[in-house]
């Protein structure tokens, strides 16, 4: 669905990817970690076609199609969908109106009816219920006002209205607590099935308890330096990055793990 | 300097407080003429492609023309003249002012002349001088006009022409109203439309002005209003501008005594070589009074707008609650947008708060609509539709507002096609 290969991408004139290569098929959720400035976000835009994101090598493919030649809107319609770290707030544009603009959006492109106000609300009143989403925050304008919480939430929620091919979730987790992060999982696990696949961003494991990723990779420098199944992902919880990044660790710490497989 | 009959016909007959005003307002113009870049008021909008026109009389007729003023009434005007009243007017006295000239209706001889001062400002001597005809509304005391009073000029005549039309409005102890000024131009012109509006507000009186600016794309608009607010009254203020290829708008409120309120509202949308040029004035003449000034703007293509607001606290005006903001907003590199807060404050004991921004769409919030599969087309005017709302939001009077709202949206929709 999603290949990656050998990316290169230049923020403010400072290289951020440095050669990055990733598979994702569909029904596929992938976790990548790493530390803070190590490229995370910096995928997570690229993949959402962010203007100012100059790729200088490689390629990216989505369904078989160029996707860095597709603005962001043609990927949103194709489906890609990014639940942003930072949701954007829009004073004056209600999210209702907002949401059912995007949605008849993507419905047109797939050759789909648009859904008239009395549709979409019945839509929208079901899938609020599994993010705890009140009817208030949707007449507010977009984000505004609204908590950290209520911001992931909201994302999350227009997830699920789109419905995408492949879900990027940009730290989702970050600045939620315990409750929340249940929340926001519970919304994720309910969109999972066998040709949707998730890319899930995140600094720590815990998101990882609440979705089981099959494929967890180590994002350092620019690149993905450490790939592997969900125990990964628990070993560098514990670890941290410090091996993954530096060489010299990152040889050390194979040696132990051939002396000591468990851990 | 200038010569009036350029502009009009110089009206005969009337009262001699009239003739006596109409030749003072004549000799002032032409011994000053309008006022070039030079000056400081007029330094961003140059007036000479006014000057450069040659008018002719203003054009027989107009056609069948028609306008739906919903729920409320008013009178019509077509190509400057009076054509009809529209609805049933509410038992208050409304009507041509050429009328109210020649029956000497009470008010007019007291009002009319006295708050636009034809020393300090070419247009309102050059209208003085010219003017014929407008309307007058006189609500007297204690007497609340429910329903919305439209008054409508609409230009259709495709030849060039000038019209002066004058508004005067006197609201006795706490009357009530609700007027809009509306201002329509259909394929017409180069035509040049100099109105100036007196509104004397009597203790407590209460009213909401909308000025709706739709000119046609060649004409020149520039309208004066002036008012004066005695003891507690309140005024609401909103000035759309939307049209004219050349339009300026100029505003003062005087609160001549304590506890008087305004707000003055104004959301102004340009594009293509429109210009058009919002100047404000509130003169805190006494103490304890409140004013709040929300100005928007939206420039697009080649079009600049200009905001001044002036806010003059006098000696002795204590406890003065003043609020100005004006935000801009350029949809273009070559748009361009000069925003310029005055305030002169002459008291110790007073609140005075102003802000000023001149910015772009968000490039952010832009990015995330289009992540959402929004085209960036729809994204632009959603954001642009927004950031006027804000000023639509503040009417009160849900038909004029519901009505603003679509034109304002058909309006962004033109400029971003």
């Amino acid at each position: 669905m999603l290949l990656i290969e050998d990316l290169h991408v230049n923020v403010d004139g400072r290289e951020i990817l440095r050669g990055l290569d990733l598979e994702v098929n569909e029904g596929e959720v992938h976790a990548i970690m790493g530390p803070n400035g190590s490229g995370k976000s910096t995928l997570a835009h690229v993949l959402a076609g962010r203007e100012n994101y100059e790729v200088t090598k490689g390629a990216v493919h989505f369904e078989g199609r160029d996707l860095l030649k597709m603005s962001p809107e043609e990927r949103a319609r194709e489906g890609i969908f990014l639940a942003f770290q930072y949701p954007v707030e829009i004073a004056g544009v209600a999210n209702t109106y907002f949401l059912k603009a995007a949605l008849n959006a993507i419905r047109k492109h797939r050759g789909l009816d648009e859904l008239d106000a009395m549709d979409f609300l019945a839509l929208a009143k079901e899938k609020m219920k599994w993010v705890d989403m009140g009817k208030e925050l949707m007449e507010r304008s977009v984000n505004q006002g609204f908590s950290g919480g209520e911001k992931k939430r909201n994302e999350i929620f227009q997830m699920m209205m789109l419905e995408p091919k492949l879900a990027v979730l940009d730290e989702t987790d970050s600045g939620l607590d315990i409750d929340a992060l249940k929340i926001v999982a519970n919304g994720v696990n309910s969109l999972r099935d066998k040709k949707r696949a998730f890319l899930v961003i995140t600094h720590y494991q815990r998101l990882l308890n609440h979705i089981v990723p099959d494929r967890v990779h180590v994002l350092g420098q620019g690149r993905i330096v450490e790939s592997g199944d969900k125990d990964l992902a628990l070993r560098l919880e514990e670890k941290g990055y410090g091996w993954v990044v530096e060489p010299e660790k990152k040889r050390l710490f194979r040696r132990e793990l051939e002396i000591r497989p468990s851990l | 300097m200038g010569d009036v009959v350029k502009f009009g016909i110089v009206p005969i007959g009337g009262e001699a407080w009239l003739k006596d005003l109409r030749e003072k307002a004549r000799k002032q113009f032409e011994s000053n003429g309008f006022p070039t870049t030079r000056h400081e008021d007029w330094k961003y909008t140059n007036v000479a492609p006014i000057a450069a026109v040659k008018y002719s009389a203003l054009p027989e007729g107009g056609g069948e023309t028609s306008f739906d003023v919903g729920e409320g009434t008013g009178v019509l005007f077509v190509n400057g003249r009076f054509i009809k009243e529209l609805g049933v007017l509410p038992k208050v006295q409304i009507g041509q002012l050429r009328n109210a000239f020649e029956k000497k209706e009470t008010g007019v001889k007291e009002h009319f002349g006295r708050y636009a001062s034809v020393e300090a400002n070419a247009f309102v001597a050059l209208n003085t001088a010219l003017c014929d005809d407008g309307v007058f509304i006189s609500i007297p005391d204690g007497v609340k006009v429910e329903k919305p009073i439209h008054l409508v000029f609409v230009s259709n005549a495709k030849s060039a022409f000038a019209f002066h039309p004058r508004i005067l409005i006197v609201m006795g102890k706490g009357a009530q109203a609700t007027i809009v000024e509306n201002y329509i131009g259909k394929e017409a012109g180069p035509y040049f439309n100099n109105v100036v509006t007196e509104i004397r507000l009597g203790k407590e009186a209460r009213l909401e002005h909308y000025k709706i600016q739709r000119e046609g794309e060649s004409a020149f608009h520039v309208a004066t209003v002036h008012a004066h607010q005695a003891e507690r009254s309140s005024l609401k203020s909103y000035s759309l501008s939307f049209g004219g290829a050349l339009v300026r708008n100029d505003i003062e409120v005087v609160f001549g005594a304590e506890g008087g309120f305004c707000a003055l509202n104004g959301l102004y949308v340009v594009g293509d070589e429109q210009h058009v040029d919002h100047h404000t004035m509130i003169d805190h003449a006494v103490s304890h009074c409140s004013s709040e000034e929300f100005y928007k703007g939206i420039a697009a293509g080649k079009a600049t707008a200009v905001f001044n607001g002036k806010i003059l606290v006098r000696e002795g005006a204590q406890k003065t609650d003043a609020k100005q903001t004006n935000k801009n907003l350029l949809l273009s590199d070559e748009a361009t947008i000069d925003s310029k807060p005055q305030l002169e404050i002459y008291a110790n004991d007073v609140k005075c708060v102003h802000g000023a921004a001149v910015g772009k769409l968000d490039p952010e919030a832009l990015f995330y609509l289009r992540s959402r599969g929004i085209d960036e087309k729809s994204a632009r005017s959603l954001l642009t539709g927004a950031f006027a709302n804000e000023v639509l939001e503040r009417i009160e009077q849900e038909p004029v507002r519901a009505s603003l709202v679509n034109t304002v949206r058909v309006h962004l929709e033109k400029m971003h096609a």
